[in-house]
């Protein structure tokens, strides 16, 4: 009974800020600008589909950069000395201090012309553009959401038993044999919950391609931005069929991991 | 131990923090009588604020009337409209551009004001009352107007430019940037198309995606304020923005210039008005009158390097930028301009829609 009144603050604040906002979106997507009931916007929603899926590509790039990226490292660390690991971890941790936006610009002047990376690049002959294409946009939200990889996969390393680790060498196996049967497997929740945090902020992300990107980079993020000026209704049925799709990402994922788990 | 004594550090330091919070607002209190207060809200960075050795107008307001300023912004006319229509936040003064004064007047969302307690009225010149979007001129004092220009960089484009036909050249493919929205950007279309964009339809609107999709291949970008890193860092040739923008940008580049195209441009103002759900009504119409006052307006003027319809704040300004023909265009260019004022909600739900359809395809 206790802990139950414990929870009502977080179950009030769900209700307010996540559920309400939730339903209104759907009363939107399912009604006309005069509030008659009508599926007209999920046709006009239907004509980003090609936004939509680069969207939800870009997003699994960069999510599996990031696991690529972020896995060894996480497991590097759980190696290190214990006042080595914080400090590591700070290091991931400083960047996020700093706002969004300005990371993002920070990313726009270290590829644009005559910036840093191509003055370097040029001196050494090699001429191109770095910036407004699909590359950068990937490439930014790697930086952006790489700390939201590793964390979650460390967190849940560091807390896998030396002992089994022992264990598993006492009976013979060699250090490949260890990752693969005892660490690797221990660390798919941390894997699941890094993919999810990355995929779901990635795929609806909006202003890095903006500030990354070229003409074609526009992703479904800025399309909803733009269109909720003037057309809440296939605003919000663009987000909602975002959502759904999020859902079954989800969903899949889950049911990946329990089996994954269980084997 | 330590973690205790941790804690009865950080929470001295907490209280401290709030006595000296505390202490500060009940001193500011003393300071100036109470007036009451008045929520303005306002465009991002649309006052002069005390950079570049300016005046701080707001300070100054607060000094010498003793009324306390909420000052908060926001980034769209659209935005502005949401809060207004959809929130029960209360304004008493709110700057919307010429096509939301027109919507606010229709939806019958503004006061109508008393211009006894705005005596500085009486500066504003001719042109700038009576607005097209408010004729009888009873909701709105004019607080900034400009047109829409090119700004372009003299190394990469030779001869200045004089039809918005520039932002199609495909030499400088690109190397162009387009200005990432869809009323301005559909206006520039239906010109360079021999559309007067004030009286535009759907079919008109149809005609200008056209020729925007033709441009887009041709286009860096689409971009707003990113326009300013862009044009001043030399990344791009040429773009179309506002004309205040285009001098400050200027300023920091020595490479770039202004052009005006020579057949007339979208002239567009912002006014001061006060909304339905204002609760300070005279304390509103004290900061309207406040704003104008020569030399308050002049610093705007200064700050924002956007036209000012305030004839005696023009005669206080430097001569660079009074005689500045981006800044202040002459009266003759001025009746070539179109004022791009309402068009329909639906129409412009369409022009939104197809705009942004041109940048998903």
């Amino acid at each position: 009974m206790k802990t139950r009144k414990l929870t009502i603050p977080y179950i009030i604040w769900m209700l307010v800020f996540t559920m309400i906002p939730i339903v209104m979106i759907g009363i939107t997507a399912f009604t006309d600008k005069s509030g008659n009931f009508s599926l007209a916007n999920f046709q006009s929603a239907f004509h980003y589909s090609g936004v939509f899926t680069k969207s939800l590509l870009i997003a699994l790039i960069s999510t599996a950069i990031c696991l690529v990226v972020a896995y060894p490292l996480a497991y590097m660390m759980t190696r290190m000395k214990k006042s080595t690991q914080n400090t590591v971890i700070m290091l991931i941790m400083i960047p996020m201090w700093m706002n969004f936006l300005l990371r993002i610009y920070a990313w726009v002047i270290l590829l644009q012309k005559n910036g840093p990376i191509d003055s370097a690049l040029s001196m050494l002959g090699i001429h191109g553009t770095y910036i407004g294409n699909t590359a950068a946009v990937i490439a930014g939200m790697v930086y952006e959401y790489l700390p939201f990889m590793v964390l979650p996969i460390y967190t849940v390393m560091s807390k896998i038993d030396n002992g089994l680790i022992e264990a598993a060498q006492d009976l013979g196996s060699n250090n490949a044999a260890v990752f693969g049967k005892v660490v690797f497997p221990l660390s798919i929740p941390g894997i699941i919950s890094g993919i999810t945090m990355v995929f779901v902020p990635s795929a609806s992300t909006f202003l890095v391609s903006q500030y990354l990107g070229g003409t074609d980079d526009i992703m479904i993020g800025d399309v909803i931005d733009k269109i909720f000026w003037t057309d809440q209704n296939t605003g919000s049925a663009i987000s909602l069929v975002m959502m759904v799709f999020i859902f079954i990402f989800l969903v899949i994922m889950n049911l990946f991991g329990d089996e994954e788990a269980i084997a | 131990m330590k973690k205790i004594l941790s804690l009865i550090l950080s929470s001295v330091l907490c209280a401290s923090c709030a006595a000296c919070f505390a202490g500060c607002g009940s001193d500011s209190g003393s300071k100036t009588e109470n007036k009451g207060e008045v929520n303005v809200y306002n465009w991002d960075e649309y006052i002069s604020d005390g950079e570049n050795d300016l005046k701080n107008v707001i300070e100054e307001f607060e000094e010498e009337t003793g009324i306390k300023v909420n000052y908060t912004t926001y980034s769209t006319n659209e935005e502005l409209y949401n809060k207004l229509k959809n929130s029960n936040d209360s304004y008493d003064v709110v700057v919307p551009s010429d096509y939301m004064i027109s919507k606010l007047i229709r939806e019958k969302m503004l006061l109508e004001l008393n211009f006894d307690n705005i005596p500085n009225y009486k500066y504003i010149n001719k042109r700038f009352k009576n607005l097209s979007c408010d004729p009888d001129g009873k909701y709105t004092v004019c607080y900034n107007w400009g047109v829409t220009a090119m700004v372009y960089d003299k190394t990469k484009v030779k001869t200045k430019p004089t039809s918005w036909d520039a932002l199609w050249d495909k030499n400088l493919k690109g190397d162009i940037l387009m200005i990432n929205n869809s009323r301005d950007a559909m206006a520039i279309a239906m010109q360079t198309l021999g559309i007067d964009p004030s009286k535009c339809t759907k079919a008109d609107i149809d005609k200008a995606s056209k020729k925007l999709k033709e441009q887009k291949p041709l286009l860096k970008k689409y971009v707003m304020d990113q326009v300013f890193n862009d044009m001043e860092g030399g990344q791009a040739a040429i773009a179309p923005y506002y004309a205040g923008d285009i001098a400050m940008m200027m300023e920091e580049n020595s490479n770039l210039d202004y052009a005006l195209p020579s057949d007339g441009s979208n002239l567009f103002y912002d006014g001061f008005c006060i909304p339905t759900c204002s609760k300070n009504k005279e304390n509103a119409e004290a900061f309207i009158n406040f704003m104008h006052k020569p030399e308050i307006a002049a610093e705007n003027c200064k700050y924002l390097r956007y036209g000012c319809p305030n004839d005696e704040a023009v005669k206080l300004l430097p001569d660079d930028i009074k005689n500045s023909e981006l800044s202040f265009p002459s009266d003759k260019y001025l009746d070539k301009c179109y004022v791009f004022s309402d068009v329909d909600d639906d129409v412009y739900a369409y022009m939104q829609d197809q705009f942004v359809k041109i940048q998903a395809d």
